[in-house]
């Protein structure tokens, strides 16, 4: 019993254990919300948003795969500011800049042969997302101005600018969506094709997933490695808990401000690459006047892994999983906005993760009657 | 023991546990009616856990609770005041820019209709602060007034709620030499008027000179309750600490060496007025030497150490370590170069409560060869580390070099700072108030710690409010007003009054330097 509670007490567990619980207290209340809209299919309703991805077969969860791709990335962006100290609340913009990037070079530089081609286009969004941010991250380092505020200018701005960018440049306007990108451009399937399709007759179904999912993960890996065992992790890590130790320590807080910033920001750019660059049947630009859901749900999926780069995979996944599970929704006799507001209500319930992870212990200590 | 109507409020075999430790095991204070009861005992002795039993914050899980010998229960903070108990903290819980009838009626205020009946308020304010001799100026802002006249402030806001019982919770560690006395005057007037007060400090000086009667705390126990006068200092110190204190360090006479660090005509602009805060302030330490820098709170003290730490601006005026001009460097260049600097605020500056102990430790050497290797932090290498200046320092912690210092009692945080500050052998080592809000054990090691750097040939620069540490450990005394140095004196020359005069402003020597 006492090892029990140790164990339950202990750090690992109550990480872990908090993500989990607000994930059910998520469900609880989109379940909530499905009985107000309608009661008579609330129950399959619910059953169709918990088989997610899955109800498709293998084509189905290739696809959650490749919605979780860009959240991984947005999620580790808002995740790493998180660290500093930052709310990078810009990651919209970024990753929209970061996909125009790799959509313009992807249908224009058709110069460059395969492996470079998709490639450049990635390295592209990076540097394109990166700069997005390092406009907020100096207004932050050497004036004070809120990297709050910036970057929801620089949402924006980026918006506009790209839609306006991909009308100008690389838009097709039989099908008003960004033109396809060269099939040089397209990230490698990597073996996945061989996974994630449904037989129909003799030909093969494929799933949009390519190895953006291998390198989210890889990138995912060495933003852990960064942030806890390089001195320059350590240094972000001081800046984010107590900015004035970090300058008494010696630590050049305002640079390491505009270098987490930018890196969030490639991070953001990098996830738009990689979601825009998989061929005719992926994503395209729409070019509508709203703000990208990718570059939002970064900051649940960050709240809900605890900014931990590992648990940011599994979250990423999570979110993407009930995403997809929403849209089958339409199947019944649901309204498309309640669609929406019982996800965002999953997700956003499900990003108190944090406030869980202090009532666990909280709640098994009141049951002993004493407080802290 | 005796329980009459005697006393007028009795914490009876007081338990209180929190997870893995006993906070308070099986204590008992007793206080009699119109006394000045000191409550002593090292940080973590258990003080706080039992006043904030007292004050309701937290439930005992055995002992009762007595006033005049009637049982009573005490759910939360309202209760406590609903029997008279008040409190001044040691940080005081003022509104800065109300006056101090303002905040004396804060929470409490009459009105009629809903509008306030100020004149009613300073009515009785004024009378409460005549018949206790406060003088206090009720029209004034609290942001405009000396921390002594804030304090009194506290004391009205006591009284004006009619409570018998008061509580100071180490009230003097803000206040001159002369405002002490003052203090105690006021003090014993209470109790002359019917009031109780229970006095909570480690100051033995103060209990000798205030108190009738004083109950002693040791790690959670209760060791006893003595009568003051018939006690003496030595005596109440080995009760508190369980062993023999020394209460004048042990150190020969200084040799100082040649010059090692010095400030000439430093100008810091003021973030408040346009007045400097520090004012073409020039002096030397020599290697081998304790300077000491004396003066109230708040005279450019802190501005003075940030500009020479590379911390704060400076407006003009140079500062030179070893020779070299070091006025521009970055902070990382200074500590290279073999400045240690021992923070005044240990939270704010001194630590990252979020790290670990091993993280802290390694706080300004991460980057050197030692702990890095291509970018890399060699984790085995810091905690290896970590473990030694632990052992070395007796910095007393949960989980070794993996506890979190957020989870370290107060003197173990300054353990850890200054382990880490001395042990990199500094060129010279600036400790700004090292013994802040620590107990006498932790106070005399880290004393003799500096004392160690001084012998070792090293400089030291130490900013005190306390004057006893000032008169103990210095070699030097330099007495800083409104951001200037106003004397410069050797401590056997000189008294604690002198000082105080100095302090205070009502004393200036021309110092030529």
């Amino acid at each position: 019993m006492k090892t029990l509670k140790k164990f339950i007490l202990g750090e690992g567990f109550n990480k872990a254990s908090a993500s989990i619980f607000a994930v059910v207290i998520g469900l609880i209340f989109g379940f909530i919300i499905l009985m107000v809209s309608n009661r008579t299919e609330a129950v399959e309703g619910f059953r169709i948003i918990l088989n997610g991805g899955f109800s498709t077969g293998a084509k189905g969860t290739g696809q959650v795969l490749y919605f979780a791709t860009p959240l991984i990335l947005t999620g580790l962006s808002v995740g790493f500011a998180f660290k500093t100290g930052l709310f990078n609340i810009g990651a919209p913009g970024q990753f929209i800049m970061g996909a125009f990037a790799a959509i313009y070079i992807g249908v224009k530089w058709t110069f460059l042969p395969a492996p470079f081609h998709w490639i450049v286009a990635l390295v592209a969004a990076a540097i394109v997302g990166g700069l997005w941010a390092l406009i907020p991250g100096i207004l932050k380092a050497y004036m004070n101005v809120h990297e709050v505020i910036s970057t929801i200018m620089m949402n924006y701005i980026g918006m506009y600018l790209a839609n306006f960018l991909t009308k100008s440049y690389v838009f097709d306007s039989t099908k008003a969506l960004s033109q396809n990108v060269a099939n040089s451009a397209v990230l490698p399937k990597g073996g996945l094709d061989y996974v994630f399709f449904n037989q129909l007759g003799s030909l093969k179904d494929l799933s949009t997933v390519n190895s953006g999912i291998y390198i989210a993960i890889v990138i995912a890996i060495i933003m852990y490695l960064i942030i806890n065992k390089t001195t320059f992790g350590y240094e972000l890590k001081a800046c984010g808990f107590n900015q004035n130790a970090s300058k008494y320590a010696g630590i050049n807080a305002k640079r390491n401000v505009v270098l987490s910033m930018v890196i969030a920001g490639m991070l953001s750019g990098l996830g738009g690459g990689l979601l825009f660059l998989s061929g005719a049947s992926g994503r395209h630009i729409k070019v509508v006047d709203e703000l990208a859901m990718e570059g939002f749900n970064g900051i649940p999926v960050a709240l809900l892994g605890l900014s931990n780069p590992i648990g940011i995979i599994f979250a990423a996944i999570f979110i993407s999983y009930i995403t997809v599970g929403g849209n089958f929704l339409q199947t019944l006799n649901f309204a498309p906005e309640v669609i929406d507001i019982i996800i965002a209500c999953i997700i956003y319930f499900s990003a108190f993760a944090l406030y869980f992870r202090r009532l666990i212990p909280w709640l098994i200590k009141r049951g002993r009657g004493d407080k802290e | 023991m005796g329980t009459s109507a005697e006393y007028i409020i009795e914490m009876l075999n007081i338990t209180k546990e929190f997870p893995g430790i006993i906070a308070n095991d099986d204590i008992t204070l007793q206080l009699r009616r119109g006394e000045i009861h000191a409550l002593l005992g090292e940080n973590g002795a258990g003080k706080s856990t039992l006043m904030s039993v007292l004050f309701g914050m937290y439930q005992p899980e055995k002992g009762v609770i007595k006033k005049e010998g009637k049982e009573v229960k005490i759910n939360n903070p309202n209760d406590a005041n609903n029997l008279g108990i008040g409190m001044v903290h040691q940080h005081f819980k003022l509104v800065h820019n109300f006056t101090v009838l303002q905040n004396i009626i804060l929470g409490v205020e009459t009105t009629k209709n809903g509008f306030l009946k100020m004149d009613e308020a300073r009515a009785k304010v004024m009378s409460l602060s005549d018949q206790y001799g406060l003088m206090v100026d009720p029209d004034a802002l609290i942001e405009d007034i000396t921390v002594g006249m804030q304090q009194r402030v506290e004391i009205l806001k006591m009284l004006y709620r009619n409570n018998e019982i008061l509580i100071f919770d180490e009230p003097t560690a803000v206040l001159t030499p002369q405002e002490i006395e003052e203090l105690m005057k006021i003090m014993r007037d209470l109790t002359g008027e019917g009031k109780s007060i229970l006095f909570i400090t480690h100051k033995l000086n103060e209990i000798k000179e205030a108190a009738n009667r004083c109950t002693v705390l040791r790690k959670g126990k209760y060791v006893g309750t003595i009568d003051v006068h018939s006690t003496t200092k030595e005596e109440m110190s080995e009760m508190m600490v369980g062993r023999k204190i020394h209460f004048t360090i042990e150190k020969k006479s200084s040799t100082p060496g040649a010059a090692d660090f010095e400030v000439r005509d430093l100008v810091v602009p003021s973030k408040r007025s346009s007045k400097k805060a520090v004012n073409k302030v020039s002096f030397t330490v020599r290697k081998g030497e304790i300077v000491c820098i004396a003066g109230i709170d708040g005279n450019g003290q802190s501005e003075l150490i940030y500009a020479i730490t590379g911390m704060g601006p400076i407006e003009s005026g140079s500062v030179f370590l070893n020779g070299k001009d070091i006025t521009k460097m970055s902070v990382r260049n200074r500590n290279v170069l073999g400045m240690s600097h021992i923070p005044e605020d240990r939270h704010k500056d001194g630590l990252i409560l979020d790290y670990s102990l091993a993280e802290n430790l390694i706080l300004k050497k991460y980057f050197t060869p030692e702990f890095q290797n291509n970018g890399f932090i060699k984790f085995d290498k810091a905690h290896a580390y970590a473990e030694r200046l632990i052992t070395e320092f007796d910095i007393r912690s949960a989980e070794g070099s993996k506890t979190i210092a957020r989870s370290l009692s107060g003197g173990n945080q300054q353990k850890a700072i200054v382990a880490r500050e001395i042990d990199y052998d500094p060129e010279i080592v600036i400790a700004v108030q090292p013994t802040r809000g620590l107990d006498v054990g932790a106070i005399e090691y880290i004393h003799k710690q500096l004392v160690e750097q001084r012998d070792a040939g090293k400089a030291v620069l130490m900013v005190s409010l306390e004057l006893d540490e000032v008169m103990n450990v210095s070699d030097r005394i330099l007495v800083i007003f409104e951001g200037e140095i106003v004397a410069d004196l050797k401590p056997e020359e000189t008294t604690i009054q002198e000082l105080g005069l100095y302090m205070a402003g009502s004393k200036r020597n021309e110092v030529a330097l």
